[in-house]
């Protein structure tokens, strides 16, 4: 396992090998068994293993966990705190932005970014922003209203 | 008196998924588990001449390289679960479906070997280097040239490809001559493309031997555990059923393609036992592109004669459907009687045939997808009547309104007998169409659309559908070819402190049946929503059940848990007669409570629960206990119905199409939960639109499929999307406890056509008299209709 | 999924990456062309050269007389580039039609132009900013002027154990008044075509135009018919219609199932009208 890293994950640090070619999906998911990133796909186009690295929203299936060495990554494990939701969190099951499940991590890590930079984002922005985000469950709609009630929410803390 | 039903309650399950803690098939690891990865054919047909595994074999971590030769005879291939004969009598060509190929591979993705190895990587790394010879054979890829003289043969006994053929409706010498007599006739000769379903979660099966139990776990992603158990173990492997547990986990998505027994689950399920270890393997976007069950794929000629008032006298539908490379499970019904059965819409035609010859290809199987059938004949009928008022210069909703069959509401009126075998349980087609008008503003679009003037077509389009769903009483399938029943299976577990355990066999992978079923129970239990727990997709702890597909979960598996509901309080009140010194006739049971009708004298669930388990003081004869299963077999098939309307803008320059806004009122009987069926109907019609605008697979000559991936096979995304306009109305179903009809499928079937439609409407509006853009409506096949 | 085995090495510096260069070795920068193309097992080095952590290709500087562009800069940070957008607009406008915003977060102009997907949207823009591009090898550095750099499909300038170090991008009056319009592929979002056009106008008449095109030919390509029927003549949508012939004349048109030919290259003279358009 050639290469040793140490990530911090979810403010949690971990050390360990890892060949090169291990994608920092796999890594999340099978080394460290955060089996809340999910693959989607094969091309870098579904989105369903979006995660935050050094802050960012990134695939995690096209960075390799040894370009992961050094960086803090957060994935949905990490986005609630200390066991009460985050707003992107609680805008998904307020506004039934989630069927299956499956695409719903990577969603509100792109969601999560968006809000970040731009943080009353019109419906035209939230849709674009979710480019890289594929569902195929909910046409979409009640995804963009769970991340306008996110965005609400953000900007007025109860 | 309800506390949940009707009401948008917010769903149970999503709390391990927005955490991150769902568990789908591929988060499973087990102790000393291996991982799969299939060697799949490049070629969609080809002689396997030889197989070299030598140098792959040596590869590290691997454990175990099988082919086609290594799988004992007694392995059967994947059965189908549906038989649909010639129209001569002669018995459907049901060509062997093997685990892995031995001679020929007959698509681009068949199964030529599997390495088994510590890790995916490792297996991967071996399957490449797994050496095969091919010596490639023409192929071909549609359905019609496989029917046509020389074309290349999927199946030695399956002359001209022809699966077999079939009819249903009026004698076509009827239909002829009604049409000769139309004042008008409407001809259109189209397709439906092929679709894949492209659920988000690929498909992942891990099958684990047992030696301790000399038993079997098969864990996979499916929308139906027992119906996979049966097949898998009746037909293909020949294990006892009891031998076999399958669990289908957290499940992302299906829309039907996660319906089908795939070679995968047995072959891992039966590799665990050989081999000594759990097996995983778990699909690639790519191989899922090339073995994932698809939809569609029709090529049709179709015609609808009108009088001169307009009302439609006669349709005559010709179908050639795809079945692919093998007969996938319920493969044969989609193009039949999912299909022609559903050719009288919601109008009054007096005449139909429609006849459809189902042929093998060269490519991936197609089976059901969201709507199986419906969808292709509500396009059909639904581009022809709105063609039809193109032609004859009406308006296509009064057209619609002229045709549509009056209302009946299969108590005080009878159901509504078609010419092709239904019999409608309800409807009341008016309003929905009505409400989308108003919705549309219909007055002042077409003012707008005939102002437009900036290098925009402005278009509008309509859809008026039925479906059959709440899939389906067993007896009549039965008599159409079904090898299965597809009734549903309910248990109703009261626990001692009365809390309540419902084992239900419809699988939830995204409806929310955690938390719809939970508001039926807890209402009509007259306790806490909090106090119910649903279970499902485990075929140790439930009972039985047919699965979810085919609108049929709530329908078909809440009808069979309001059964067991009632058969619990039927005890329930016994014990509470006993308690109360009453008689069982005096009691009235409302808000989890006994009471002696007329007092104030009442005893409550929980002691009735505990004294069903605690029988000291208790009725003489009574079995202990609080818990009953009920088997609910629908005495029809339920029949939602709804309007569906597309306004659309082209880009003369370009061809491009922007949807602008999707209206539609849908009525699929009563509504428990508000905001999980609205759920239903937006992802519904986001794949029916996707269908219209988006996707489609490109097949070249040779069997390739050009746009097996994301980066060619187009997605509907966020912004191709504009926020959907619905509502709906409500006839409920008169032939179920819950007066449901179901709301899976409704979106996807009646959208597409509606987006098509609008296109036309725009291009006939701004002078381009065209009467079909093929689907998928890319931009260039829009700007080669304005250019031609 | 699952890329080769390959062997990887981090670079600190830049010429701690030229001096670990081999010959079955590739630079692996934001990783966003080469990733897929590992994970598909297309693409199969037996080492990678990792240089996404060497902050120096990161920055983008504001020079007197250009801006340069790291090659490590990120999509996302060019489109949020204050400087770039002051004077060179179609740069940001190209940034946010890159990807999404995952990819524009790791993606960079580096590593997209040096795989030169004929696609991409970096070529265009950078030949019609009159761009050059700032490599680094073992004896130094060299600058290449961006009408050499793009050679055909997927083809580059750029040689054996070569690193692109940044861009630079003339602060040109032209520059300040351009942009960027794209044609996507509804599934990729690539470029089916993608038209950048920088024009310096001088009381309104044309004194310098660059007009390059994308996704149409096997490489990026400046469209010089109609910047030659543009210079000298006053600027306005009678001229934009004149100068605009068949702008793909010589070029081999690529096709495919989104797009054959014949409509891409009506796409092509559609998109260079709607880019000059823009900046009327």
């Amino acid at each position: 396992m050639g290469n040793m890293i140490t990530v911090t994950v979810n403010g949690k640090e971990h050390s360990g090998g890892v060949e090169g070619r291990t994608l920092l999906v796999d890594y999340l998911r099978e080394h460290l068994g955060l089996t809340g990133t999910h693959i989607g796909c094969d091309t870098s186009s579904c989105g369903a293993c979006t995660i935050h690295m050094d802050g960012k929203a990134v695939k995690s299936c096209t960075v390799l966990a040894v370009q992961a060495d050094g960086s803090e990554v957060t994935t949905v494990e990490g986005l609630a705190n200390n066991g009460s939701l985050h707003p992107i969190q609680e805008g998904f099951k307020e506004e039934h932005g989630l069927q299956c499940g499956f695409c719903t991590p990577g969603m509100m890590m792109t969601a999560t970014d968006l809000l970040k930079n731009n943080p009353n984002p019109t419906e035209d922005e939230i849709r674009h922003a979710l480019e890289g985000n594929f569902c195929r469950c909910t046409g979409y709609h009640n995804i963009v209203k769970s991340i306008q009630y996110a965005a609400k929410k953000m900007q007025s803390p109860a | 008196m309800t506390n949940y039903i009707g009401k948008s309650v917010k769903r149970v399950e999503d709390k391990r998924f927005i955490t991150g803690q769902g568990k789908y098939t591929d988060d499973i690891k087990l102790n000393g588990m291996m991982y799969g990865y299939f060697v799949r054919s490049p070629y969609a047909h080809a002689i396997v001449k030889s197989i070299n595994i030598d140098r792959a074999s040596k590869m590290p971590g691997v454990n175990k390289i099988l082919v086609g030769a290594d799988i004992p005879e007694a392995i059967a291939g994947v059965p189908c679960g549906w038989q649909v004969d010639f129209k001569n009598g002669d018995t459907m060509k049901e060509p062997p479906h093997p685990l892995l190929v031995r001679k020929k591979v007959r698509h681009v993705g068949d199964g030529v070997a599997f390495v088994v190895a510590e890790t995916r990587a490792q297996a991967k790394d071996a399957a490449d280097e797994v050496d095969v010879d091919y010596e490639i054979l023409d192929a071909v890829t549609c359905p019609k040239k496989a029917t046509e003289e020389g074309a290349a043969q999927v199946h030695e006994d399956a002359p001209g490809n022809l699966c077999f053929d079939w009819e249903l409706g009026n004698p076509k010498d009827e239909v002829a001559a009604a049409m000769a007599a139309a004042a008008h006739v409407t001809e259109l000769d189209f397709s439906n493309q092929r679709v894949v379903p492209n659920a988000i979660e690929p498909r992942s099966a891990i099958g684990h031997y047992d030696t301790a139990y000399d038993k079997y776990t098969l864990y996979t992603s499916t929308q139906n555990p027992h119906l996979i158990r049966l097949l898998m173990c009746a037909f293909v492997l020949g294990i006892p059923e009891h031998k076999v547990r399958v669990i289908g986990p957290d499940v992302g998505g299906g829309f039907g393609s996660k319906i089908f027994h795939y070679a995968e689950e047995a072959l891992v399920t039966w590799a665990s036992k050989e081999l000594g270890c759990p097996i995983k393997w778990t699909a690639d976007r790519s191989e899922s592109f090339l073995t994932d069950a698809h939809g569609r794929d029709h090529v049709s000629n179709a015609k609808m004669g009108f009088d001169s008032e307009g009302k439609i006298v006669a349709l005559q539908a010709y179908t050639y459907a795809n079945l692919g490379a093998y007969l996938s499970t319920f493969a044969p019904a989609v193009p039949t009687y999912l299909h022609g059965t559903l050719m009288q819409g919601l109008y009054t035609t007096p005449k139909i045939n429609v006849d459809v010859k189902a042929a093998f290809t060269h490519t991936c199987a197609v089976d059901a997808y969201r709507g199986a059938g419906r969808p292709e004949a509500t396009y059909l009928l639904e581009r022809l009547i709105d063609l039809a008022a193109l032609e004859m210069d009406m308006d296509p909703a009064e057209l619609r309104f002229k045709n549509f069959i009056p209302a009946f509401d299969g108590v005080e009126q009878e159901g509504y007998t078609t010419q092709v075998a239904l019999q409608y349980d309800s409807g009341n087609y008016d309003p929905v169409l009505k409400r989308a008008l108003e919705m549309v503003g219909y007055e002042e679009f077409r003012k707008e659309q005939a102002a437009q003037s900036n290098g925009k077509l402005l278009g509008i389009g309509f859809s008026t559908y039925i479906e059959a769903c709440g899939i389906a009483p067993s007896a009549v399938v039965g008599a159409l070819g079904a090898r299965a029943g597809l009734f549903e299976v309910a248990q109703v577990r009261v626990q001692p402190t009365g809390k309540v355990s419902v084992f239900t066999g419809a699988h939830s992978h995204g409806q929310g049946h955690e938390t719809t079923f939970a508001q039926i129970v807890a209402d009509r239990m007259g306790i806490g929503i909090d106090d119910v727990e649903i279970i499902h997709g485990d075929s140790d702890s439930v009972a039985f059940g047919m699965g979810t597909y085919g609108s049929r979960s709530l329908a078909v598996g809440g009808s069979a848990i309001v059964n067991s509901i009632d058969k619990v309080l039927e005890k329930g009140a016994k014990i509470a007669a006993h308690l109360l010194e009453a008689s069982a006739d005096d009691l009235e049971y409302a808000e989890g409570k006994w009471t002696v009708k007329g007092t104030d004298k009442s005893v409550s669930f929980g002691d009735v629960s505990l004294t069903a388990y605690v029988p000291h003081n208790y009725p003489e004869g009574l079995e202990p206990g609080l818990d009953f299963n009920a088997f609910y077999d629908p005495a029809n098939f339920t029949y939602p119905f709804g309007a569906h309307v597309a306004i659309v803008e082209v880009d003369k320059e370009t061809g491009e199409v922007k949807l602008k806004r999707f209206i539609a009122v849908d009525d699929v009987g009563n509504v428990i939960n508000p905001m999980i069926v609205d759920g239903q109907i937006h992802g519904g019609l986001a794949q029916g639109i996707g269908q219209a605008m988006h996707e489609g697979t490109v097949y070249d000559e040779t069997g390739q499929l050009i746009n097996g991936s994301y980066m060619d096979y187009c997605m509907p995304r966020a912004d191709d999307l504009p926020s959907f306009e619905i509502d709906r109305t409500v006839t409920p179903c008169p032939h179920n406890p819950l007066g449901v009809k179901g709301a899976g499928e409704a979106g996807c079937i009646g959208s597409t056509p509606a987006v098509v439609n609008a296109v036309i409407d725009a291009l006939w509006k701004g002078g381009f008299k065209v009467k079909d853009v093929p689907m998928p409506m890319t931009p260039e096949r829009v700007w080669t209709a304005m250019n031609n | 999924m699952i890329p080769n085995s390959f062997e990887y090495k981090r670079a600190n510096s830049v010429e701690e990456a030229i001096s670990l260069m081999t010959e079955d070795a590739q630079v692996l920068g934001g990783g966003h062309s080469l990733i897929p193309a590992l994970k598909l097992r297309l693409n199969n080095p037996g080492t990678l050269i990792d240089i996404s952590k060497i902050d120096a290709l990161k920055t983008i500087g504001d020079n007197e007389k250009s801006v340069t562009v790291g090659g490590g800069a990120t999509h996302a940070a060019i489109a949020n580039d204050a400087a770039l957008a002051k004077h060179v607009p179609m740069m940001g406008q190209a940034a946010r039609e890159i990807g999404d915003i995952q990819v524009r977060n790791v993606g960079t102009i580096g590593g997209s132009i040096a795989h030169a997907d004929p696609a991409a949207d970096w070529p265009a823009v950078l030949l019609a900013s009159n761009a050059s591009v700032v490599i680094s090898n073992k004896d130094g550095k060299r600058e290449v002027d961006i009408d050499q750099f793009f050679l055909g499909f997927y083809d580059t300038a750029l040689e054996e154990g070569e690193i692109i170090t940044a861009i630079r991008i003339p602060k040109t009056a032209a520059n300040q008044h351009s942009c960027y319009v794209k044609f996507k592929q509804p599934a990729s979002r690539f470029a089916i075509v993608g038209c950048a056009a920088a024009l310096d106008l001088e009381g309104g008449t044309v004194k310098d135009a660059r007009v390059a095109l994308t996704g149409a030919a096997d490489s990026a390509y400046r469209v010089k018919s109609v910047e030659k029927a543009l210079i000298g003549n006053s600027f306005n949508l009678d001229l934009i219609h004149s100068a605009v012939g068949d702008v793909t004349e010589g070029k081999s048109i690529m096709s495919d199932h989104y797009a054959s030919e014949k409509y891409r290259a009506h796409l092509a003279s559609v998109y260079v009208k709607r880019a000059l358009k823009k900046l009327l």
